[in-house]
């Protein structure tokens, strides 16, 4: 991992020479990667259904924007963009929990229901509040945001998910998708593994939503919504749920498709969506699960 | 002494009594059968001893505690393991994962040492590596360590949630219809396997069967159920003999 750092490190120091296009397009998929990696946790390892990550997302942005707007500015930058982005880690990690902890009693599309429609309150609740720029969004955000840090999450996110899971606590999180009733009666208290992918799930969004608005310098709820919660899930279901390296390589796929696609102007992205309706239909188990027999992707 | 009794045990789903004024216990060492037709209340017994249902009525203690209500982590932590009528293996992890999982209520690390792999966590999996192999070779079932466990030819997964069920170290094993589509040689290595079991791991096993011969065969005591109410209790030769239980269940030859 540390290696993996390193080398961001050095990409970074060579990123004045990257061509603007490319970077953006880097940037995008390295927030991309962090949000489905930490979403496949969720959804792809532990099989609770959530709808609502652009929701944890938006709680992280809105939270390290504020933070590094206010905050006094004698520290220097590094220092308080890292203090920001943990800060909204740790904010949507709370509002995983508040959500998890009661509504992790529903099952498949009940608990995706709630989770959308948390995902929806947040955004109308952030849409009224003056002091965070209302339904204008929050502007003047510092642009802190560079590969070093993306990347950089990128990989401790992967490194955290994947430790987790290959573990024999971690097994759990599997057991707990494969069957619940069973998981139960090995002596595993399937809540509390729950809310443990909710948790950590959130604080990687709340995180990715840290470094999307120190990048895109202004936020508005609009960015936070339900298309941005669907576009996330499937990324994870055409890597295959549970399986990190197929949703990081789905996570620069898809976002680099439609960039692609941009010669074919408005018929973008009907192609987009003709390409995910062929993926699903030819490999329901994920386009990079090849151990696993083909099953329903969607056992919601 | 007992190890488990359940005292006056009443589970209502809405009108229907599935299993009505139940007394029954299960002593140490003891291997008990527990049968009765179709629909009987069987499996509802399990579930409730399990925790999957809360007892309508009565008590349910196990070496001295109340169970009753508890969820059903917290009651395999107190020492009951089960299996299942349908197979429910973790289906898509690996038959020594199966096992590794069930280790769970003995890890003295998580999710957050899992994150800096330091030299306790570390041991700590490999011995738990060491006694899930140990005990799949024991049940034969270690030439599948890395097979999905759902691959499994069937009698193997029937093995498999046996060897699961006993890596939780139960003190009460209860057992539901292992024997259910198992060929007559199957069920002949069944019953050594359950007296294997019984007597290497010193376990109690409460076990619901339709199979007569087995039952019959390694049970030193049954309980006859019907509609939810217990119509007989004793030894194989007595319960073969009782007229309630040859109306309700056996049938005339």
């Amino acid at each position: 991992m540390i290696a993996a750092l390193a080398v961001v490190l050095v990409a970074q120091l060579f990123s004045r020479h990257i061509n603007g296009y490319y970077y953006d397009v880097m940037i995008k998929i390295g927030i991309n990667i962090i949000l489905a990696v930490s979403l496949n946790l969720i959804n792809g390892y532990t099989g609770q259904f959530s709808l609502g990550h652009a929701g944890f997302m938006s709680v992280g942005a809105y939270t390290a924007a504020a933070f590094t707007m206010h905050a006094g500015s004698s520290a220097p930058p590094m220092v308080l963009f890292f203090a920001a982005l943990i800060l909204g880690g740790l904010a949507a990690a709370l509002a995983g929990a508040l959500v998890g902890a009661p509504s992790l009693r529903l099952k498949g599309d009940y608990l995706a229901i709630v989770t959308l429609g948390f995902g929806e309150i947040i955004r109308v609740i952030v849409r009224n509040i003056d002091s965070l720029g209302g339904a204008l969004g929050l502007n003047g955000i510092p642009p802190y945001t560079n590969l070093f840090w993306v990347y950089g999450m990128a990989i401790i996110c992967a490194y955290v998910v994947l430790t987790m899971v290959h573990s024999s606590y971690g097994r759990g999180f599997l057991a707990v998708r494969d069957d619940e009733v069973a998981a139960e009666a090995m002596g595993l208290n399937t809540t509390r593994y729950k809310i443990v992918a909710f948790v950590v799930g959130s604080f990687f969004a709340g995180i990715a939503g840290g470094l999307y608005g120190h990048y895109t310098l202004s936020i508005d709820p609009k960015g936070f919504d339900f298309n941005r919660s669907i576009e996330i899930v499937v990324m994870v279901i055409v890597g295959g749920m549970g399986n990190t390296a197929g949703v990081v390589a789905a996570a620069i796929i898809l976002t680099l498709l439609p960039e692609w696609l941009r010669p074919l102007a408005q018929y973008r992205m009907v192609l987009y969506s003709f390409l995910l309706i062929v993926i699903m239909l030819t490999r329901p188990q994920g386009l990079f699960s090849w151990r696993r027999s083909a099953k329903p992707a969607l056992r919601a | 002494m007992s190890l488990l009794e359940l005292d006056n045990c009443t589970v209502r789903f809405g009108g229907l009594t599935a299993v009505s004024c139940l007394s029954m216990r299960v002593d140490e060492n003891e291997l008990v059968g527990l049968i009765g037709p179709n629909g009987a209340g069987k499996t509802t017994v399990f579930n409730v001893i399990t925790g999957v249902y809360r007892p309508t009525e009565g008590a349910i203690t196990y070496a001295g505690t109340s169970i009753a209500g508890k969820r059903s982590y917290e009651i395999t932590g107190h020492g009951i393991a089960r299996t299942f009528q349908n197979i429910r293996l973790f289906g898509s992890l690996s038959v020594f994962d199966n096992v590794r999982v069930a280790f769970h209520l003995r890890l003295e690390h998580d999710a957050r040492h899992s994150l800096w792999r330091g030299r306790a966590f570390r041991q700590e999996e490999k011995d738990v590596e060491a006694q899930a192999m140990e005990m799949l070779e024991i049940f034969h079932l270690g030439k599948f360590r890395d097979a999905p466990s759902r691959s499994l030819p069937y009698g193997d997964q029937r093995r498999l949630e046996i060897v699961r069920a006993l890596a939780t170290r139960p003190k009460l094993l209860l057992l539901d219809e292992p024997a259910a589509g198992m060929n007559p040689t199957e069920k002949v290595e069944l019953m050594s396997l359950i007296r294997f079991v019984e007597e290497k791991y010193k376990v109690s096993v409460l076990l619901v069967e339709h199979d007569m011969q087995v039952v019959m065969n390694i049970c030193r005591r049954i309980i006859v159920l019907d509609y939810g109410v217990k119509i007989a209790e004793g030894a194989p030769e007595e319960v073969r003999a009782d007229p309630k239980v040859i109306q309700a269940y056996l049938g005339q030859d």
